[in-house]
Order: C-alpha cells, then sequence, then structure tokens
C-alpha cells in the first residue's frame, strides 16, 4: 500500500493558470477612466470567490459589501449605505482570519475613503463621473499624442517614409525616439490583452532606419516674427521646428558647441548613436532654423536683451546641473557629478579608467549611463552603490539588465555614510551603511540601517547620479518666476506677468523624459504662435492605410537583440540592433489598430491636426 | 475597382466601398441598427456583420472596405446565428413593450427582430431605469435606448451641439445629458433630430395629443387649429396617401371631423411675419443698423435657443418678429376673439408642427388688455397629428380637401416656401423688394436662395441681389452646426451680409425634428421640391398681396411695425429669454 502520491496539475488546473495569467495581463492593460466604483465590485466578486468559506466575516462580509455597492451602483443606495460599507469593511479587515478576507475589505475601505466622491454622485445624483478616456491606449499614454496606429499601419505597408512623416507632425526626434524613448505607450497597449504589447518603440526605429533621409515639409510663408529659444535640448529644437513650419524665424542659442542638449551630452552615443541624433536635428535645421553656439544665457546674453529683439523668447534650458550627496569630500578629486561625467565624454573628452575601480552612486537611468561608459573607458572594476533593492532602481528594466551583462556589480541596500579622501585630496573610497528593507510606505519599501558596521568600497573614481537640477539664477533675477528649483509656468507655457516668454521641457518640469520635452514643445509652439496672432495648424496629409482584417491569432512580441556583451564594451557603438524587415512586417501586424476597432473609432478617434 | 464576391454574385466596385455600400450596389441589403451613413460608422451594434472566406471572426460590414478577392457571405449560417445571438442580446436589454411605444411600426430595432423570426429571448431581461422629466418636450426612455449613439453623433457632428454623450464606463455604459447635466439645464435647442434619427423609441417627443383631445371635448373651449407648410409635405408618408393626395385641405377635414372648431393653416401668418419682418429688414438696413452684422430671421425656435445658450451677444441681431406659430396664436386670440365676439380666455389655440421646439416656444408669453396667457396653447407634431386622424380611426381615403376657415384664409405661395430652408429668405425679399421698389419683383427673382440639394454646400447658400444700385447680400443656412460655422465666418469678418436665414433642421421645417421617420433617409430636400412645386402653382405668390393680410391690417393691425403690431407681433427675445420654454434655466 503506497502511503504518498506525486501531485500532478488537473487539466483544469492548467487551463485556470493560464487564465490568471491572461487576467494579470488584463489587469495591466485597463484602460484608465474606468468607473472606480464599479471595478471595486468587479474586484470584490474576484475576491469573494477566492475565499476558502471557513471564516464568518470572509465568506458573508465580502458577499454583503458586494451588495451595498452594487445597490451604489444601481440608484438604489443613501448615504448610511456608505456608513454601513464603511464598518462592514472595517470589521471585516479586523476580523478575518486570514489575508483573503481582510486585504479585500482593505481594498473596499481604501476606495471608500480615496474616492468617495464618486461613491456620493453614484447616490445623490445616480450618475457616474467618470467616462471612458482612452480611445487608443497608445496615443493617449503618448505625451506627445504621436499617431501610433497610423505609423504603424505605413511600415505595415512598407511605407517608411510616409511614417516617418506622420511622427514629425507630432514629434520632430523620430529617430531618437527610436532609439531612446521610453515608450509610456506600450505600458497599456491593448495587445496585452492577446499576448504581450507591441515593440512600438522598436517599429519607429524601423521607421527612421528603414526610411533614409526624409525632408521636412515646407513652411508656412514668413510672418516676419522672430522667436529666440535659449537651449537646444529636445523641447528647444522641437518648438524651434514646429515654430519654423509655421513661419516665424527663430534663432537658438545654445551654451555649447553643438546642438540636442542631453540627447548629445547626457546619453551615451551607444544608446543613441551621435550620427543618428545629426539625422533628427539636420532634418530640423532644414526647415531653417538659425543656431548660435557657445552662446550661455545669463552670461553671455541676458533674456532682458532677447525680449527686446525677439517677439517671443522661448526658455527650455533643460535640467544641467547635478545634486549633491551633502557628504564631506565631495569636492575632493575624483569624485564627479554624473552630469559632468558623460558631458565630457560627449565632448569627446575621455577620461582614462583604464585599470580603475569606480563606483557609481544612484539607481536611475543616469546611473546606468554612467557605469557602462565606466566600463567602456577601461575601467577594472565598476559598481552601483544603491541604498535600496534592485527592484526598488528606477532604471528601465532593460538598462539594468545591460549593465549587469557588461560586468557591472550591483551593490546594493548600501548607503553613502562619508567619503575617504587621501592626502592629495584625491578619493580613495567610500564607507556605506548597511540597509536592510523595511515596511512599505506610499507604496515603496523603504529601508532602514541593519545596524552592523559600514562597508567600505575602494574606490579611484566616484561618480554621483542621484538627479539633476536647473541653474535658474538667471531667470530669477530676470523676473521668471522660480519655484522649488523649477520655472514656473501656466499649463501653457507662459508667464501671467511676462507676456512673450514662454518656458517647457525640463527646466519647467523638471527632470523628465525625451518625449516629455516634446510634447511640452507642441504646447509653447502653439501657444507662442497665438501669441504672435497666428493661428497655423500643423498636420500631415499622409493617408493611413484602412486596418488589415485578419484574425488576431497570438503571437509572441519581437524585441530587439542586442550585440555581445563582451564585444560592445570595447566601443561606444550602438549596442542595440534593429528588426529585420521579416521581424518588422509581423510585429506591425501585431497592432490591433485601436484607431478603427473598439472606442477609438467613435470618439477621440484620429487627431489630424492641432 | 476592386473585384469581390459577396454572396456568390462577383461584383467590381470603386475603390474604399465599404462592404454594406458594395452589398448595396449589386441588389444585397445587409441588416444595421447604429450605422447611419457619414456620422455614426462605429460599428457597435453587430448586427451588419458579413463572414469573410477563411477567417475565423465576422467583420462589420458598415465599417470595413471591400478589398481586391475578398468571398464574403452576408447571410451564411454562421452570420445567421450571430446575428440573430445578437439582436436577442439587444432586446434583453430593451423594453419589448412595442404596443405602447412611440415608434411601433416604425422601429429598426423591432423590424431587425421581426425579419429574424425571434419569437423568444433566451436571456434575462435587464432594463437600465434612468429618470427623465416627462413634461420636457424631448423625452428619453433609457429603457428603450439601444445605445447606438447615433443620437450623441446626430447632436455633436450634424447640430454641433452635443447634448448627448457617454456615461458611466464598462457593463454600465450609457448615454445621457452631457457635462452631468440634466436636460432642463443643457444647452439642448429642441431640434429634435436626435429623435428622427433614433432608431428605436428611445427618444421621442412629449405626447401632447391628450390635452387637444380634453380641449375638444370641454364645451367651453373653442378649439382653433393652425397648420404649419411643412407638415403637409410629409404627413402622406406616415398615413399612407401619395404626395399628390396629401393635401392641406385633407388635413383640415380630418381636424373638423375630429372636432376642432375652426382651422387655419399657418402660411396666413407666414405672410403676416413677412409683412413685419420684410419691412423690419427694410428700415434697418436703411438706417444702416446692419453694416456689421445681418439681421436674423427668427421663425425657427430651434434657431433661437441656439443662439440664445451659444451666441447670446448677437441675440440682439433677431428679427424682432415673432414665428408664423406665435403671430397665428396672437391673431386668434385677438383679433379673430374680437371677429367671434368670445374673450381669449375661450380660445384654445393648437398648432400642427413639423417641429419639437415649437412645443418649448408655445409658452412664450403673451399679454393683451385683460388677457395673460399663451398666444399659443399646444403644439403637436406632423407625427402625433396623424396619430390622432389613426385614433379618431378616419380612413384617409374618405378625406376631402376642406377650406381654412375665414377670416384668416388666404394664403400664398411665399407664405408656402416657408416650410424649406431658404424659403422664409425668398419671402422675404420679394417683399421687401415691393416695399423699396414700389412694384412686385418676378416671383421667382430670388430663388438663387434655394438649395441645391441635401446640405449641399454645408447647408449654406448665399447670395447678392440688386435693387436698383443698393446691394443687399444673403446667405441662407440649415443645420446647427453649419450654422455655427457660418456665425464663426460672420463674426470673424470673413463673411458679411445684411439678412441671413437660419433654420435649425438640415433642409428646413421639412426636415423638422416633428416629421415622419424614415431611419436612414434624408427627405428634407424632396418635401422641400414639393413646397416650391406648390409655390409655383400659386396664384398669388407674395405675402403683401394677400387679402386677408391686407384686410386684418387695414380693421386690426393699421399697418406693419405699428404699436398694435408691436405688442402681439413681436418679442422682446432678451426679455423672454428665462420664461422661453419649459425648464429654460437662464443662461449666463
Amino acid at each position: 500500500m503506497s502511503r504518498l502520491e506525486i501531485d500532478s496539475p488537473s487539466r483544469a488546473d492548467i487551463v485556470i493558470e493560464g487564465l490568471y495569467k491572461d487576467l494579470e495581463r488584463r489587469i495591466e492593460s485597463s484602460p484608465p477612466g474606468l468607473c472606480p466604483v464599479d471595478m471595486a465590485r468587479a474586484f470584490l466578486e474576484l475576491c469573494h470567490a477566492q475565499t476558502c468559506g471557513k471564516c464568518v466575516p470572509c465568506r458573508i462580509g465580502l458577499g454583503q459589501l458586494n451588495h451595498l455597492i452594487t445597490d451604489v451602483l444601481d440608484g438604489k443606495a443613501t448615504m448610511e449605505t456608505l456608513e454601513v460599507m464603511e464598518e462592514t469593511a472595517v470589521s471585516i479587515m479586523e476580523t478575518a482570519d486570514c489575508a483573503i478576507g481582510y486585504e479585500a475589505a482593505n481594498m473596499v475601505y481604501k476606495g471608500l475613503i480615496g474616492y468617495r466622491d464618486d461613491y456620493v454622485e453614484h447616490i445623490e445624483r445616480g450618475r457616474c463621473i467618470c467616462t471612458y478616456s482612452q480611445p487608443v491606449p497608445c496615443v493617449s499614454l503618448c505625451p506627445a499624442r504621436v499617431d501610433i496606429p497610423g505609423y504603424i499601419a505605413l511600415i505595415l505597408e512598407g511605407r517608411y517614409a510616409d511614417a516617418v512623416r506622420l511622427i514629425r507632425k507630432d514629434n520632430p526626434f523620430p529617430t531618437t525616439c527610436g532609439f531612446i524613448c521610453e515608450h509610456p505607450c506600450e505600458a497599456r497597449c491593448r495587445r496585452n490583452m492577446v499576448d504581450d504589447s507591441v515593440n512600438i518603440r522598436g517599429l519607429k526605429r524601423v521607421a527612421a532606419d528603414f526610411a533614409g533621409e526624409v525632408d521636412p515639409p515646407a513652411c508656412a510663408k514668413s510672418t516676419g516674427k522672430k522667436v529666440a529659444v535659449l537651449g537646444g535640448g529636445p523641447c528647444g529644437l522641437s518648438a524651434a521646428y514646429y515654430l519654423q513650419l509655421m513661419g516665424h524665424q527663430t534663432t537658438v542659442y545654445e551654451m555649447l558647441p553643438k546642438l540636442g542638449g542631453m540627447l548629445r551630452y547626457g546619453i551615451p552615443n551607444y544608446r543613441l548613436p551621435k550620427d543618428r541624433l545629426d539625422d533628427d536635428i539636420n532634418s530640423i535645421l532644414k526647415t531653417g532654423v538659425e543656431v548660435k553656439y557657445n552662446v550661455k544665457v545669463g552670461k553671455d546674453v541676458t533674456i532682458q536683451d532677447l525680449q527686446k529683439e525677439y517677439d517671443a523668447v522661448l526658455i527650455s534650458v533643460g535640467a544641467s546641473t547635478d545634486k549633491k550627496l551633502g557628504l564631506p569630500g565631495e569636492d575632493a578629486e575624483g569624485v564627479l557629478p554624473a552630469v559632468e561625467f558623460l558631458r565630457n565624454v560627449g565632448m569627446n573628452e575621455n577620461m582614462d579608467l583604464s585599470g580603475k575601480e569606480v563606483a557609481v552612486i544612484g539607481g536611475g537611468n543616469v546611473s546606468m549611463d554612467a557605469v557602462r561608459t565606466a566600463k567602456r573607458l577601461g575601467a577594472k572594476k565598476v559598481s552601483i552603490v544603491y541604498r535600496r533593492r534592485v527592484a526598488d532602481m528606477t532604471a528601465l528594466y532593460e538598462e539594468i539588465e545591460g549593465a549587469v551583462a557588461e560586468g557591472i556589480e550591483l551593490q546594493t541596500l548600501k548607503a553613502p555614510a562619508s567619503i575617504d579622501v587621501d592626502e592629495n585630496n584625491h578619493v580613495r573610497g567610500i564607507y556605506v551603511t548597511p540597509q536592510m528593507v523595511s515596511a512599505i510606505k506610499d507604496g515603496r519599501a523603504s529601508i532602514r540601517p541593519t545596524g552592523e558596521e559600514d562597508i567600505y568600497i575602494p574606490c579611484d573614481a566616484l561618480i554621483i547620479a542621484i538627479g539633476q537640477s536647473i541653474e535658474t539664477k538667471h531667470f530669477e533675477d530676470a523676473g521668471v518666476p522660480v519655484s522649488r528649483g523649477k520655472i514656473k509656468t501656466t499649463s501653457t507655457g507662459a508667464f501671467e506677468d511676462m507676456p512673450g516668454v514662454f518656458a517647457g521641457g525640463d527646466s519647467a518640469s523638471g527632470p523628465a523624459t525625451v518625449i516629455k520635452a516634446i510634447a511640452a514643445a507642441k504646447v509653447v509652439a502653439a501657444n507662442i504662435d497665438e501669441y504672435l496672432g497666428y493661428h497655423h495648424i500643423i498636420t500631415c496629409d499622409v493617408e493611413i492605410p484602412e486596418p488589415n482584417l485578419d484574425d488576431r491569432d497570438p503571437c509572441g512580441r519581437v524585441n530587439l537583440t542586442e550585440r555581445e556583451a563582451c564585444e560592445r564594451v570595447c566601443d561606444f557603438e550602438g549596442v542595440e540592433n534593429c528588426m529585420t524587415k521579416k521581424e518588422a512586417d509581423q510585429e506591425a501586424g501585431r497592432c490591433l489598430r485601436c484607431d478603427h476597432f473598439g472606442y477609438g473609432i467613435f470618439k477621440g478617434g484620429r487627431e489630424k491636426l492641432w | 475597382m476592386v473585384n469581390l464576391t459577396i454572396d456568390g454574385k462577383q461584383i467590381s466596385v470603386k475603390e474604399n466601398t465599404t462592404i454594406m455600400d458594395a452589398a448595396d450596389q449589386n441588389g444585397i441589403s445587409i441588416p444595421s441598427l447604429c450605422y447611419l451613413k457619414g456620422i455614426n460608422e462605429i460599428a457597435a451594434c453587430r448586427v451588419c456583420v458579413v463572414e469573410l472566406e477563411g477567417k475565423e471572426k465576422l467583420l462589420t460590414a458598415c465599417n470595413n472596405v471591400a478589398e481586391e478577392g475578398m468571398v464574403i457571405y452576408t447571410n451564411s449560417p454562421k452570420v445567421r446565428k450571430h446575428r440573430r445571438n445578437t439582436v436577442e442580446l439587444l432586446l434583453s436589454q430593451h423594453d419589448c413593450m412595442c404596443v405602447t411605444c412611440p415608434r411601433s411600426g416604425n422601429c429598426s430595432l423591432q423590424k431587425v427582430a421581426n425579419d429574424l423570426d425571434i419569437l423568444d429571448i433566451p436571456f434575462r431581461q435587464v432594463l437600465e431605469h434612468q429618470k427623465w422629466n416627462k413634461e420636457f418636450p424631448l423625452i428619453r426612455n433609457s429603457e428603450k435606448c439601444i445605445k447606438c449613439m447615433r443620437c450623441i453623433q446626430v447632436c455633436d457632428k450634424v447640430q454641433g451641439l452635443n447634448i448627448w454623450d457617454l456615461e458611466g464606463t464598462g457593463s454600465r455604459t450609457t448615454v445621457n445629458v452631457s457635462g452631468h447635466k440634466t436636460i432642463e439645464e443643457s444647452a439642448c435647442s429642441l431640434c429634435g433630430q436626435c429623435i428622427t434619427h433614433c432608431p428605436t423609441g428611445a427618444l421621442s417627443e412629449r405626447s401632447d395629443t391628450g390635452k387637444v383631445w380634453k380641449a375638444i371635448a370641454d364645451p367651453d373651449k373653442i378649439v382653433v387649429v393652425q397648420v404649419a407648410p411643412a407638415v403637409r409635405a410629409a404627413w402622406g408618408e406616415q398615413i399612407g396617401l401619395p404626395l399628390e393626395e396629401a393635401t392641406i385641405g385633407k388635413i383640415m377635414d380630418a381636424l373638423k371631423r375630429m372636432g376642432a372648431d375652426y382651422v387655419f393653416d399657418t402660411v396666413f401668418s407666414a405672410d403676416l411675419t413677412i409683412m413685419e419682418e420684410a419691412q423690419e429688414f427694410v428700415e434697418r438696413f436703411t438706417r444702416g443698423e446692419l453694416k456689421d452684422r445681418p439681421m436674423f430671421t427668427s421663425c425657427c425656435p430651434g434657431w433661437v435657443r441656439f443662439i440664445k445658450s451659444q451666441y447670446p451677444h448677437l441675440v440682439k441681431y433677431l428679427s424682432t418678429a415673432k414665428s408664423p406659430q406665435q403671430m397665428f396664436g396672437a391673431a386668434m386670440k385677438t383679433y379673430f376673439a374680437q371677429k367671434i365676439g368670445v374673450s381669449p380666455e375661450k380660445i384654445f389655440a393648437v398648432s400642427v408642427m413639423p417641429c419639437t421646439a415649437k412645443k418649448a416656444e408655445c409658452e412664450m408669453e403673451l399679454f393683451y388688455e385683460e388677457y395673460a396667457g399663451h398666444d399659443v396653447d399646444v403644439v403637436v407634431t406632423t407625427r402625433e397629428l396623424v396619430k390622432m386622424i389613426r385614433s379618431a380611426h378616419i380612413r384617409p381615403e374618405t378625406l376631402k380637401d376642406v377650406e381654412s376657415d375665414r377670416p384668416m384664409q388666404e394664403g400664398t405661395g411665399a407664405g408656402v416656401i416657408f416650410g424649406a430652408t431658404g424659403g422664409v429668405m425668398e419671402a422675404a425679399l420679394r417683399t421687401a423688394y415691393a416695399i423699396i421698389k414700389k412694384e412686385n419683383p418676378p416671383a421667382d427673382a430670388f430663388k438663387d436662395v434655394r438649395s441645391k440639394g441635401f446640405n449641399e454646400n454645408n447647408g449654406v447658400q448665399e447670395a447678392d441681389f440688386m435693387v436698383d444700385d443698393i446691394k443687399v447680400r444673403t446667405a441662407v443656412v440649415s443645420g446647427l452646426g453649419n450654422t455655427r460655422a457660418l456665425l464663426k465666418k460672420i463674426e470673424s469678418g470673413e463673411a458679411q451680409y445684411d439678412f441671413v436665414e437660419v433654420m435649425a433642421c438640415p433642409g428646413g421645417c421639412v426636415g423638422g425634428g416633428g416629421q415622419p421617420i424614415h431611419d436612414g433617409e434624408e427627405l428634407a430636400f424632396e418635401r422641400g421640391k414639393n413646397l416650391y412645386d406648390l409655390d409655383e402653382k400659386m396664384q398669388i405668390r407674395h405675402s403683401h398681396e394677400n387679402p386677408d393680410i391686407q384686410k386684418m391690417y387695414e380693421e386690426y393691425f393699421e399697418k406693419p411695425v405699428s404699436h398694435k403690431a408691436h405688442l402681439l407681433l413681436h418679442t422682446d427675445h432678451l426679455d423672454s429669454m428665462s420664461k422661453y420654454g419649459t425648464g429654460y434655466t437662464k443662461l449666463k
């Protein structure tokens, strides 16, 4: 007689496991704007189905909460219902035997507190204040509102140059974004409900790589108006591009010898090859943008001068200085901010790090750029020193993965305590305090010291990558509103008391992404145009192909491959490979064309102009 | 050209033709519910699904384009099964009490379900209950709504008012008044285009037939009915009389047989309106008041509601003349009451209109000596008129041509064309010319203001006319979306006119929100042609030559724009703004 048996999952178990995965992906691509009361009801139903049935508060209480929420949704509830709900939820939270019960009740409770207005509206007016707000998920999540289904459809037809033209209607940096956009568009891609999000950034790269040189559209008739743009980064150049198209003569004042801002002097060549960045910049310059290089506002020219000389002035100077650790020894030799380190490399002033040990403090994307650059400069050992865990790093997962593959050490749960400096005032190492992960605060795991002794990490160079800030002094002196280290504009990019002056990009938003800077550029360009007394329309006459009517069978997502790590660390050449034509066709075919199918064709639709 | 096969038939169609149109051009009708060409092509109802050979998923025919080599089945077993299932699902959320529905017998859902021979619904019936003010002239019954979204689209795209919108999310998504308002708080023009474009009975006008029957039954009331020009162009469609037989005379007969004491044709008061409005125009024009902004016509209450809510600063440019309906009401309760020797309180004024906004306009107050009330007491639409005739079980073929009553009997061709876009302008110009030149123009001298086709040139017809060496710049527009576009041009200075006629409904009153409904068809232009034909056949085609009008001025109003005319036939739009229409809240 056997005593034990080996478990094997039943067919039903396997299927339901698959369905759990389907549901996870579905929740991931849940369209924003859904009624939270209705969603709470839906979640609660799932929670209630999970109950083991043993303890009363969970088995019965969750069901009763569900009835009460349904009453609210059906317009049958009163304010008293809310009280009953709150009391019941608290009771379940405090009496249920296990997490299935108390966490489910907690979800309801959080909603009762967090979106009480919605509950009240349902009760008092029998109506919901929410409306479905995501006609085309990718477009609405792209800060610059690029017509993503449109250009993917063009790629599918092999019309790459048209795809570039369409992208440029909203984003004059198609190549750059094909390489380094953070692609918020992919987050809620509806294709997730079928299998996985579409590789939108990869397809943009396809368009840029396959199209060849595409000229910008013709500019409108000259208006005779002149606009000064301070700073030739993504915001300044995008605004200059659109203003030129609108017929205004723009002049970009750039403090460095070349254009591009952080794209050139912050992002390393291996992520965004400079010749490819130049593709975008050259197209922008073809519209007739004038550039004055090596001119720093506040030093070589004042904003007051520019106000006199130009009809409008745009401040888009970016966030080009660094945040300090605030530890003694930070001014020692060998300690340098990541912004400066990367800028020097961008200017081909390479440090020789051969055989040296380098430590980089910080867990963001800039930190990853710094470590991988240090590795390429010949460092023997490069470490990231980070206070929290890898999971808490703000850098994109692919960036961390890329760094690890290139042999970077991750020293996590170590908070910088002091900098060790030798007799020549040169950094020798850093003491770090060991940390352990602790309670979750505001959704993020906090840390606390373990109480163990500080650890010493020797290093020949210490790079600080804990954030950037903005040089605001000149602007503040000139009367531009500044608050919390940022230039403070209205939502239109203008200032209440300074007609004709606008600001956008990192200097107004704080350090952010390229696509956000481009989005801001659209806003300021349109508003400068209005301010100058015009109403020029930016549009694109490329016709969008009808969707293909094939069944949408599940199909894996094409991810971009990278050059072998051991090979790529030896140079600064691009790391990422583009898709092949075959891959691009398959990937473009995965797009569900939410502009045609679903709510996209009803409301929202296609924004053909701005 | 694109070659494809539909239901075994090989056909060629132009590129970019939808599957729906491709099938239709080849004699195959694909059933649909939400589809409204050019306005609502959102593939929501899924009734028009077809099977594309080689594909598992069905396609909607309304918004997908025919492609080379497609092999399509519009009625395969798979299509039939799914179409039927979809309609059963729709019925599970639809109040299927068809006998008490205003659209019974003229409902697209009923037709599709009947055609599919659906005799029971396998699903649980769950109806949505939304509160609605039943006193408001526009009624929405959420239990009948199939969420086709046509109302939202018509109001957005055709009328440019965005009164309707989606509300709620997920399975509870529904249609409601936009911006979280109630219908009374909204800027609804009451044009009724959402009603005439609703495939079911979810939207309808408030039924006022009971009030008319009650007045008829009341021995103390003298029921006096007027019938608008556009009604004659359409009532036959619903009652089953061919165009040439569906005369105004037969409406008069029907009304008399139902018990109306006196019957009149609004054409008479259209002529009266022209007397006042043309005079006003000539005066304002010669005083140079129209240099910057034109005078706008004021006989369309949908337009008047629109301008008050959307362009309040332009209200002062409206003609102060009341609409023909209101003028007739005022004349009935004064001039006519005096003639038959009764007090105005005894008169119950009914009007039969192609219009839903008239139901609110009639609440305009009338003060005359001791009398304080309304020009018109109740308005019924063309559709309600036909229902009344049916409920009186009058057989249409037994109706005879009966003349309207004296002394407000005569009407001219100028009054008849009031029902079509351009008609008011043309009628006014005929008389304005005569005022200036002291001689009649040829009746067709101003036919350039007539529409060239339904919504042709975005509903706008512009024409300049020379009266001696004076140029009169006119524009005619119908449809409120088109109107908004034209007003933008006027405000920006891009367009300049002296006189502008506006009608809220595309094609004018003939396409009004109270007219018989033919799903998917726009009949305004055809109906309008009928009015122009009638005008051409009339003996008198200039309002000022109407002998009954001349007599009424002689005996009562003295002359156009006299003091008495001002009291009874004109209105201060600004003053009446807050009182105008049920629940019409004062606009900021």
